[in-house]
Order: structure tokens, then sequence, then C-alpha cells
């Protein structure tokens, strides 16, 4: 029986657990939500997600929400058909993992994602006006944290070590907006972050859920 | 060799690494960090913790840091003794991962203000803003509506077993009930208060508070 994701395209946190499924090879259907029609609030939806939020995701009997344990879940239940991107197998590698994966969650998130959210999701879905101190602030800070990714990418491939693992792809929800912005900068000023962005960006995954994504461009 | 914990043992994150090595009965060094000095935004710590945060753990040569992917580590390391914090089955493990990002991303960044606010800046002698504070506190009680409701069907977060789920949360719940005068927004959530009854007695959580008030710097079972 396929998995369901009960989320939408163009939500961030929805691409995550696209990713997974499909680097796994998965089979599943993405249930739309409607974020105009507040459908994401609705009863429905709050009693797979109380928190009313996208996505949302059921296999059987069991429903779960927050994209990156919904992707854990993914990655371990498909696990022999796909890339080893958690690395359960080895204390150390998976701990790596989980350490880049809080960093992403924590310290690149919370900056990338107020950009994103300022030059685009504001203006575009609310008709508000981008606060530019905001996105000043949020640049600045985006570029300490890519500083650090930096060095960390001079001493291995990727960020949990020198294999490709879910904390690189958690990356690219966010990632994506802000490449196609003139914020790209941010990551083409920046050699070894360039590469390894090049690097996710040229997965067949990437660019198939990607291909169904609007940027801002 | 053994595990050394970097920080200060009264900030929340450390703790929760200390909670997770007694409740798993390992013994640790505590090697004080002066964040009130800013030691831990100096070069030399920076080497170790990019971010420049606390805590740092090194377990023998092997050195990690956030708290959060340091207790995973420890909770599988020695999954064969203790409670176990990480759900029997991929069912249960999911439902645990659930609800810590639930405690990073959407809890956790609306008590730490509070406390910030409430009660770290005034004892320093700083300016809290209370205004911060008042609007976490209403974003606060809405959540914790959400905690109810899953309290209600199963005894802790991620099922009828204590984990790291729950784990994760009992620091910060500590300071916005003990510091800073919120064990109200328990009264009228049974459940939640029951759960925090629970999990704030658990013996090893006792065992890192005597720790904590102690001043020392090993632990051993």
């Amino acid at each position: 029986m396929a998995v369901k994701v009960y989320g939408a395209a163009t939500s961030t946190a929805t691409v995550r657990v696209l990713l997974c499924l499909e680097e796994m090879g998965a089979e599943y259907e993405l249930v739309p939500i409607d974020f105009f029609t507040g459908e994401h609030k609705s009863p429905p939806h709050l009693a797979r997600n109380p928190f009313g939020q996208m996505p949302a995701f059921e296999d059987g009997d069991l429903i779960l929400f927050e994209s990156r344990a919904i992707s854990r879940y993914v990655l371990r239940k498909y696990k022999s058909s796909g890339p080893d991107l958690l690395r359960d197998g080895s204390l150390e590698e998976s701990a790596m993992v989980d350490v880049w994966l809080e960093v992403e969650a924590q310290q690149y998130d919370k900056a990338i994602s107020s950009i994103y959210i300022e030059t685009v999701i504001k203006p575009v879905f609310f008709g508000g006006v981008t606060d530019e101190k905001v996105v000043a602030e949020s640049v600045e800070k985006l570029g300490k944290v890519l500083d650090v990714y930096e060095a960390r990418l001079s001493k291995s491939k990727y960020l949990a070590g020198d294999f490709l693992s879910f904390a690189d792809l958690s990356h690219i929800p966010y990632t994506q907006h802000i490449i196609a912005s003139p914020h790209a900068s941010l990551f083409e000023s920046r050699l070894h972050v360039k590469a390894w962005w090049e690097s996710l960006a040229s997965r067949p995954a990437y660019k198939k859920v990607t291909a169904g994504v609007p940027t801002s461009k | 060799m053994g595990v050394k914990v970097y920080g200060k043992p009264q900030a929340v994150c450390p703790q929760r690494v200390m909670h997770c090595l007694v409740e798993k009965g390992v013994s640790f060094e505590f090697v004080l960090v002066d964040i009130d000095a800013m030691e831990h935004k100096r070069a030399e710590y920076m080497e170790k913790h990019p971010f420049g945060q606390v805590p740092f753990i090194a377990d023998g040569d092997f050195e990690l840091f956030e708290s959060r992917a340091i207790v995973r580590y420890f909770a599988a390391k020695y999954a064969d003794r203790g409670p176990n914090l990480l759900g029997r089955t991929a069912e249960e493990r999911a439902k645990v991962e659930q609800w810590l990002d639930v405690e990073a991303i959407t809890y956790s960044p609306c008590a730490f203000p509070i406390v910030f606010n409430l009660f770290l800046f005034p004892i320093r002698g700083l300016p809290g803003n209370k205004g911060e504070a008042v609007a976490a506190m209403e974003k606060l009680d809405k959540i914790l509506e959400v905690y109810e409701k899953q309290l209600a069907r199963t005894k802790y977060l991620a099922g009828d077993e204590f984990t790291l789920a729950d784990l994760t949360h009992i620091p910060v719940t500590r300071y916005l009930v003990e510091h800073c005068g919120l064990a109200y927004l328990l009264d009228d959530k049974p459940h939640v208060k029951a759960w925090w009854e629970a999990v704030s007695s658990r013996p090893a959580w006792k065992k890192v508070m005597s720790f904590v008030a102690s001043g020392a710097s090993f632990y051993a079972p």
C-alpha cells in the first residue's frame, strides 16, 4: 500500500519528505492540502497534524508530522531500496548525521527561512511588504553559518563525513529558492559550499521533486 | 578515558545530556565552560564547537555537539541498559523523533524567550522584555493544549514509556515552572500536569539536580 503525504509542493517541509521518498524509490501519493483556503487548519488535517502545519504523513495506521521525523521513518522503512542516508549501522556516523541535522534545523533553517519568508512568502502569498532590515540581518546570519559550512566542507566531502546523508538533503528545500534569487551569491562565493550544492542539485530525486516546485524566478 | 561534558551545569542543554547519561548509568566528568565570561565564544572553544555553544562532549576520542544529537548517540550506544529511550519498533521510534522535533522547533523556541526575559536577564541586572515574554506565554499555552490532547491518549509523549522525547523537555520546563511562575499554565491541563510531575520526579533527574547543586566535577552512578 502506498504511503500518503498530505501537503503541497510549495511547502518546503513537504518537499523534504518527497525528496526522501524519491531517493528511496518509494511508492507514494501526494494528497494536496490547500494553503489558501486554510485547509491545513481544518479539522481533518488537524487530526493528522495537531499544530496545523504541512506535511502530515500516513502509513496504514501510523500518522506522523514533523518533516524530519517523517523523513527518518521513510529512510528506515525503505532502506533496502535506496542509499544509506542515516548510517544506522554505525554509532559514530549516525551521530554525525544527527549533529548536522540539528545544525540544519537550528542554525541554518532560522536564517534562510527568514529570507524566503520576507522576499517571497510575504509579498506573494500575503500581499505584504518585505522588511529589508530583517532580510539584511538574516543574510548576515546565513553568511556566518555558511562560513562554518565552508570550513567543514573543506575537510569532508559532505556535512556528516565523506558520505552523502539526510543531513545534506535536509538543506535542499529552502536552499533551492535562495539559489534562484539574488542572494545566490552567498553560496556561489564559497567554493566548497558551491560544489556541495551542485552535487545535491545534480541528483535525479532533486530534479524530479523540484520540477514541480515554483521558485521566485 | 570516559565521557567529558563541557558546559555550564545550570544551563538547559548540558542538563539534557547529563540526564541521559544518568538514566543510562554512565559516569562522566563535567568540565566548566564559563559562559558568563563568554568563554564559549572564544577561538579556543570554537575550535571544538564552530557555533560557540554548550554543551560539547568527548566520549574518548569521539567529539559531538548539539544536545539532541548527543542524547540520541548515548541512547543508542547504551540501548542495552537502563530505560529504553528510543522506542521499541519503527513506529515508536518515529513518534520519538516527532516529539523531539516538536520540542526543538515549536516548544523550546517559545519557552526560551520566557526564561531569558523573566528570569535570566533580571538576575543579571539586565532589562527583560516583558512584552516578548507575554507573547511567548500565550503561544506556549496554545502549544500545551496540543500536548494535553496527546497526553490524554498516551502516558508519555511518544507512547506509554518515557523516552528522549520527554527527556529533552525537562530542563527548560523546570525553569518555566520553578523560576518564571508558570506552574499555573498546567493547572487547566491535568494530563500535562501529571506528565510533568512524573518526569520531574524521576530518580535520574533528581540526581542531575543534586549533582548541579553540589558543584561536583565527577559523576558516578
